[in-house]
């Protein structure tokens, strides 16, 4: 790991001016995902400062009847919160299909947001890769890609977002609260949050330079059955191959979101409204760009058969 | 010859020392050493406690918690098996909650409660679960063993504060402590030696149901 | 095992033939095979304590004044040469004492390469960072001295290497097609064919001729491979985590041109080894090292690392093709394939050894080959061979079954043996049939529906398979043993051998105590140093039958002293060693057993404090003269997603047949931790090797899914019981067959469940969509 200096953040414009001044400095939350990567490398700042005691660990109803989630609040006590539970029993699943006991009580919601892909060849920083190192190539494509994306996908990164929260925070058009380094504030809905790869894998959200995500705000609630279904190569404790994220109300209506198959939660409006006719009509659309590999084909296929199951256990 | 009595006296001779007075001398050695070769600026004093006991380092920034403890405070009884969080055998307890102390850095844990395997029993006094584990064969080789006995008990406390898990099936409702809840839970601390089952049980009888 | 069979069946084979039956060891079966009391007792751990109180100290949790800290740099090529490399910002760093490499590193010999001299441990015989030769990918280049590991791991990341590629190979495809019949296989022949088993095979009444392919595995031991060695003048100390101390040091001796005596190893612990934990190039590039700095040195691989330096199972692809005659006999029996192998390593991964004794043919061909790779050396992993072995084979039974109609137990009833099929040896003790009734009856066999897809549950699908287990009985010669009885009633029996889990310390512990009529707490058992008499290595679950023939023979030359000093005045006065036994913390008199004197009062009526003794185990000449394995029949219940091909395993259970069980809640233990890890080779575990780069891409616990808490139910195991009368204390070691047949158990399940057949390993949801 690359030497760096330490600084407990005082403020969150503090913090976010101090990251714009700093093209090496990064916030640690959890640190989770950010020490994984620095001990191999992948990420090398130079400077960390810690967002840890800012008291952004709340979770406080908002005015229109939503929640507002801090942003350190952490996994595990997200997917336990009472209003969370009954209200969002989607993030609660989500949350707790991800990682383990252990991670998800220091893994953080921006954090999780913000996590980076398991891309095999993005954490090994001797192989090429667009991601980590632009223009260098992209070793996946043509390589160990069973676990890749098969939708929205460039020729420059086949990548997936590895998050199972941010899945359900899709389905339920979450709205991240950010602070800038001039101090200005932005809601960004999340569907806009991160991005397809195109031609520049490495910039994975909006974010600017610095830009501070102080919480995720979650709309009221919406009701209907929360279902998230994540298919996965072990029991527990692994990443997913998909997962599917499912509000379905009583009329059979509603919205799905896909991961393990995309650079971004994958959720397409018009592949909800035809939740009614069914998971063939639904997934087509879902899928209708679908770009394989030989090893991620079998996901295609998955997809469609996991959405029938949460469909038909909705109705169930 | 002497190597094995000196295995056997050491053996003993931990049996009866408190870990606090283990190779104290070996901290001023590597705090040193680090300072005199990097820059002061990547050092960070930190306090916090260990197992009960107020603890003062200045370490280099990138020394995670694992390490800290480890190497620094010569508390051994926390493992490494993966460095990246992929194990579970460096759990310790943070203000009571369950970490993976390798994805975390020391400097972190600033005024933070630390316990780990040493701070769990007494010697000659072991924690419940500590005896549960001897009791039912929860380890082979030992060496997942600490920390799945740091998860099982927080991890207890976990169900107590009703946190729900990927098997709860109503989130709604009381969290039970069944054996599919505590597979789940305990799936962060993989035992490559395949204690699995037998630790299931050691943990069912410490919390009082049956596996 | 290798070693055995070097030393012993070269060199007594010949003999053999003409040796009389009553020099055999365990002709006379050992009368403590069927002692109750604290043989076969459930006791616990004697080293529980310290494991749960975190006290056990490991290789690298040795601390030393003064120490410096190494991180290795690997190639990232598979063939070629170093060109360029530089180090001086890696020189330059903070805290660095030191970089390493072919130009400054000492000279030092290549490690003699497993089975080449009986202590030789080297993994290959490739020189260790001597040239700037590159022959895999991940193979050390440089290696960084730091005060801290911190800074260690930063340098090493400063260093760069251009390389002038040469082409390798790495695809195993490609490699195949060059395949060739290695020498031997442990000392076995790589082939081996009675009738014409092709045109049997042909002429059959029924038949299956199949092709099975099994991936490369990883031991991913939780330890991580580490060792602190010091210097102190030109002796070396390595506190290692190791399953060979002797040959570790023997070997490393070699390397740097020392005696043996001059080398000690340490490994009182071991984090897990399954074959793993042996020598590789961090012992001794950290002992170069240290050499160089003049000061000890901790080296501890990353996870990463350790599946770069550090070989596994290789992958292999296999034949088999079984022809039954009506009466479901067999006519023909075939096992062929080829594994991956380097040309500086010797590890055939001997897939075809279960073939060769475990069902009776009127022809049969077993013939392996090896394909060279430029890759990691392989190396034994936990049942290396059997554990593949018996997934194509008792996979390929399974669909014979099927295609006959017939169940795949009784099936496996008509083509029991009467002898060992390929040797003509009688069988020292086979109770597979017994094992598989009792399996059977236990596990509720007779509920299962041959047809697949017959049981449903919601979205999951049901179903049951079986298999056989098989693992031979190894010995290893040359060992030996020393006790120690105190007047203060003590004994001390040393021996250098290995815990890594198994229970050894425990249950000898136990051993010597019943055999010597001590309580099990006046009994030490010392271990895991170089320096006490020479022991074998913890491989080819040999260990328990090894340590306990030299205990048996430390004990018999301790009784024949005692009797030498009991003398003329003591109630044992005149009786030879035959007739005594031991009870009670003495001798007496096997039939007159109040002709008694204790330990402590012999001792100390000839004014000793105490008496040691010390021998040899004799040689194994029993597995050369019967067949010896162990069996086993595994069940498997299997639930299988309909939707997403997810797998669950509801039931497992396990039914051995092998000899007497020592320690109750050890062996049920480790059969369960063989099981396990026989679920993981079956459902989840593969190491990708990228045959583009021969780079592993999946070196980390996130992405090489080894079973966690929730793969893992409920799982029953029960065993015959029935001592060997040809072994030491009627054991066989139990360390490997629990891994065998599971892979088969769980594929036959599979397709009870689903009625699809995976014949390449992992099964995972993608192949059963
Ligand atoms: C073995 C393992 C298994 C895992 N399995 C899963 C899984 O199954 N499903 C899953 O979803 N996840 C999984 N994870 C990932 C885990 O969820 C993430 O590591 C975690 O959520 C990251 O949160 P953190 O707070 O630790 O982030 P950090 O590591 O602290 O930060 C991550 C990134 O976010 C930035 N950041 C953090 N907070 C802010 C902020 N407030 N504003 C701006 N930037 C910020 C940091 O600078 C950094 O770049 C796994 C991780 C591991 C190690
Ligand atoms: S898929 Fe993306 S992350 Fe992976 S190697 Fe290609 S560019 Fe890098
Ligand atoms: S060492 Fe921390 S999880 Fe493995
Ligand atoms: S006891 Fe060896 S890894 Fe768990």
């Amino acid at each position: 790991m690359r030497a760096f200096t330490y600084e407990r953040a005082s403020s969150i414009e503090a913090a976010a001016k101090a990251a714009a001044s700093n093209p090496e400095a990064k916030f640690i939350a959890g640190g989770t995902n950010l020490l994984d990567l620095m001990k191999l490398e992948i990420e090398t700042p130079t400077h960390l400062i810690d967002i840890n005691s800012l008291g952004l660990d709340k979770i406080e109803p908002t005015s229109e009847g939503g929640l507002r989630i801090g942003a350190l609040v952490r996994n595990t006590d997200l997917a336990a919160h009472e209003r969370v539970r009954r209200d969002y029993g989607l993030v609660s699943r989500a949350l707790l299909a991800g990682a383990s006991g252990q991670l998800r009580n220091k893994a953080t919601t921006a954090g999780n947001l913000l996590q980076r892909t398991r891309c095999p060849y993005f954490y090994d920083t001797n192989q090429p890769c667009n991601k980590r190192q632009p223009g260098s190539g992209c070793s996946a494509i043509g390589g160990f890609s069973r676990q890749h994306a098969i939708t929205g996908t460039s020729e420059a990164c086949i990548a997936t977002h590895a998050s199972d929260m941010a899945v359900a925070m899709r389905a339920l058009d979450a709205v991240i609260e950010t602070v800038k380094a001039d101090g200005s504030r932005r809601s960004v809905p999340i569907a806009d949050f991160h991005r397809l790869p195109g031609d520049t894998p490495e910039i994975e959200t909006v974010l600017e330079r610095g830009e501070f995500i102080s919480a995720v705000v979650l709309p009221p609630p919406i009701g209907g059955r929360q279902i998230y279904r994540k298919v996965r190569d072990r029991a527990s404790y692994a990443f997913a191959l998909v997962s599917i994220g499912a509000v379905i109300q009583l009329d059979g209506t509603g919205r799905i979101s896909v991961g393990g198959v995309a650079h971004k939660p994958w959720r397409i409006e018009q592949a909800d409204a035809e939740l009614p006719q069914g998971a063939r009509a639904t997934a087509s659309i879902l899928l209708a760009d679908a770009h394989t590999t030989e090893q991620n084909r079998f996901k295609v296929d998955l997809v469609e058969r996991t959405l029938g199951a949460i469909i038909a256990e909705a109705r169930g | 010859m002497q190597g094995s009595i000196q295995l056997e006296i050491s053996r003993r001779v931990l049996l009866i020392s408190s870990a606090a007075t283990i190779a104290v001398n070996g901290v001023v050695t590597r705090d040193a050493a680090a300072q005199a070769a990097g820059s002061q600026m990547n050092n960070t004093e930190v306090s916090f406690v260990v197992n009960a006991e107020s603890r003062k380092l200045n370490v280099d920034n990138r020394t995670t918690l694992l390490d800290a403890l480890r190497e620094h405070l010569h508390l051994t009884g926390t493992k490494k098996g993966c460095d990246h969080g992929q194990c579970g055998a460096c759990t310790v307890m943070v203000d009571g909650r369950r970490i993976n102390s390798c994805l975390t850095l020391v400097v972190m844990h600033e005024g933070d409660e630390i316990t780990t395997i040493e701070g769990l029993g007494q010697p000659g006094n072991l924690h419940p679960m500590q005896a549960a584990f001897i009791k039912h064969d929860g380890f082979q080789c030992g060496y997942c063993t600490p920390g799945q006995i740091c998860s099982s008990v927080a991890m207890l406390e976990e169900i107590k504060a009703n946190i729900p898990s990927h098997v709860t099936e109503n989130l709604t409702a009381e969290t039970k402590t069944t054996p599919t809840e505590i597979r789940e839970r305990m799936s962060g601390n993989i035992c490559r030696c395949g204690a699995y089952s037998n630790i299931v049980d050691a943990i069912a009888e410490v919390a009082g149901t049956k596996a | 095992m290798s070693v055995l069979k070097d030393t012993a069946q070269k060199a007594l084979q010949t003999a053999i033939s003409f040796v009389p039956d009553r020099w055999l060891p365990g002709a006379e079966p050992d009368p403590m095979r069927t002692k109750h009391g604290l043989i076969g007792a459930p006791v616990s751990r004697v080293d529980g304590p310290l494991k749960v109180e975190g006290k056990a100290r490991f290789a690298a949790e040795v601390p030393y004044e003064n120490m410096a800290y190494a991180a290795l740099a690997c190639s990232t090529i598979s063939r070629g040469r170093i060109a360029a490399l530089e180090t001086a910002k890696a020189e330059a760093a903070p805290g660095v004492l030191l970089v390493m490499t072919y130009r400054n590193a000492p000279r030092m010999a290549p490690p003699p390469v497993m089975n080449s001299a009986p202590k030789a441990a080297g993994a290959s015989d490739l020189p260790v960072m001597q040239d700037a030769d590159i022959h895999w990918n991940g193979e050390p280049v440089a290696l960084v001295l730091a005060e801290t590991q911190e800074q260690a791991d930063y340098a090493k990341s400063l260093i760069r290497v251009t390389y002038d590629l040469e082409p390798a190979i790495t695809s195993f495809d490609v490699a195949k097609t060059r395949a060739h019949p290695p020498e031997n296989i442990l000392g076995e022949p790589s082939s081996i064919e009675f009738g014409d088993a092709e045109a049997a095979l042909n002429g059959a009444a029924h038949r299956v001729d199949l092709m099975y392919r099994t991936p490369r595995y990883n031991h991913n031991a939780i330890e991580l491979h580490a060792a602190t060695v010091a210097w102190e003048g030109d002796k070396l100390t390595i506190h290692d985590a190791t399953q060979m101390v002797n040959s570790t040091a023997w070997t490393v001796a070699q390397v740097f041109g020392l005696k043996e005596e001059q080398v000690r190893v340490l490994s009182p612990y071991v984090g897990g080894g399954f074959g793993g934990k042996c020598l590789w190039n961090h012992q001794i590039l950290a002992a170069a090292a240290s050499k160089l700095a003049g000061r000890p040195v901790r080296i501890a691989l990353s996870r990463e690392e350790v599946f770069r330096i550090v070989g596994g199972r290789t992958t292999t692809e296999q034949r088999v093709a079984i022809g039954a005659k009506p009466d479901g006999t067999l006519a023909a029996l075939i096992h062929t394939g080829v594994a991956a192998m380097t040309t500086h390593n010797s590890c055939p991964e001997q897939f075809t050894f279960p073939a060769r004794h475990l069902y009776a043919a009127d022809t049969l061909k077993v013939a392996q080959d090896v394909a060279d790779m430029d890759m990691v050396a392989n190396t034994f992993m936990r049942a290396p061979g059997e554990s593949i072995g018996t997934f194509a084979l008792e996979c390929a039974v399974d669909e014979l079954a099927e295609t006959m109609q017939l169940d795949p137990i009784e099936l496996r009833r008509r083509i029991e043996p009467e002898k060992d099929p390929t040797t003509g040896h009688a069988f020292s003790s086979r109770n597979l049939i017994e094992a598989y009734r009792r399996g059977a009856e236990k596990f509720g066999w007779d509920k299962r529906d041959p047809t697949p897809r017959a049981r449903r549950k919601g979205e999951w699908l049901i179903g049951m398979g079986c298999a056989t287990a098989t693992y031979p009985y190894y010995r290893m010669p040359g060992g030996a043993a020393r006790i120690r009885l105190t007047r203060e009633g003590r004994a001390i029996v040393s021996t250098a051998v290995h815990e890594m889990g198994m229970g050894t310390s425990t249950v000898q512990q136990q051993h010597v105590a019943a055999r010597l009529g001590m309580s099990f707490d006046a009994v030490t058992f010392e271990y895991g140093d170089s320096t006490l008499p020479a022991g074998s290595m913890a491989g080819g679950s040999s260990q328990t039958a090894s340590i306990s023939a030299t205990i048996i023979a430390a004990t018999e030359a301790l009784t024949k002293e005692l009797l030498k000093l009991a003398g003329n005045d003591s109630p044992l006065a005149g009786l030879k060693p035959d007739q005594v036994e031991a009870r009670n913390g003495g001798l007496c008199k096997r039939d007159e057993p109040d002709r008694f004197e204790s330990y402590a009062s012999i001792l100390g009526r000839s004014q000793r404090q105490e008496v040691t003794c010390e021998a040899s185990g004799p040689l194994p000449l029993e597995a050369q003269k019967y067949s010896m394995h162990s069996y086993g029949a595994q069940f498997c219940e299997m639930r299988v997603n309909m939707v997403t091909g997810e797998t669950r395993v509801s039931r497992f259970l396990g039914s051995f047949d092998t000899g007497r069980i020592l320690n109750s809640m050890t062996a049920t233990s480790q059969f369960k931790g063989g099981i396990i890890m026989g679920l993981g080779l079956a459902l989840t575990e593969e190491t990708n090797f990228d045959a583009r780069f021969g780079r592993i891409m999946n070196p980390s616990l996130a992405e090489y899914h080894v079973p966690v808490h929730m793969d893992v139910p409920r799982i029953d195991v029960i065993w015959n019981d029935i001592p060997d009368p040809h072994s030491p204390l009627g054991a066989h070691g139990i360390g490997e067959i629990g891994i065998t047949g599971v892979g088969a158990a769980v594929a036959n399940a599979v397709y009870n469940a689903t009625g699809k057949r995976v014949r390449e390993l992992p099964i995972t949801l993608d192949k059963l969509l």
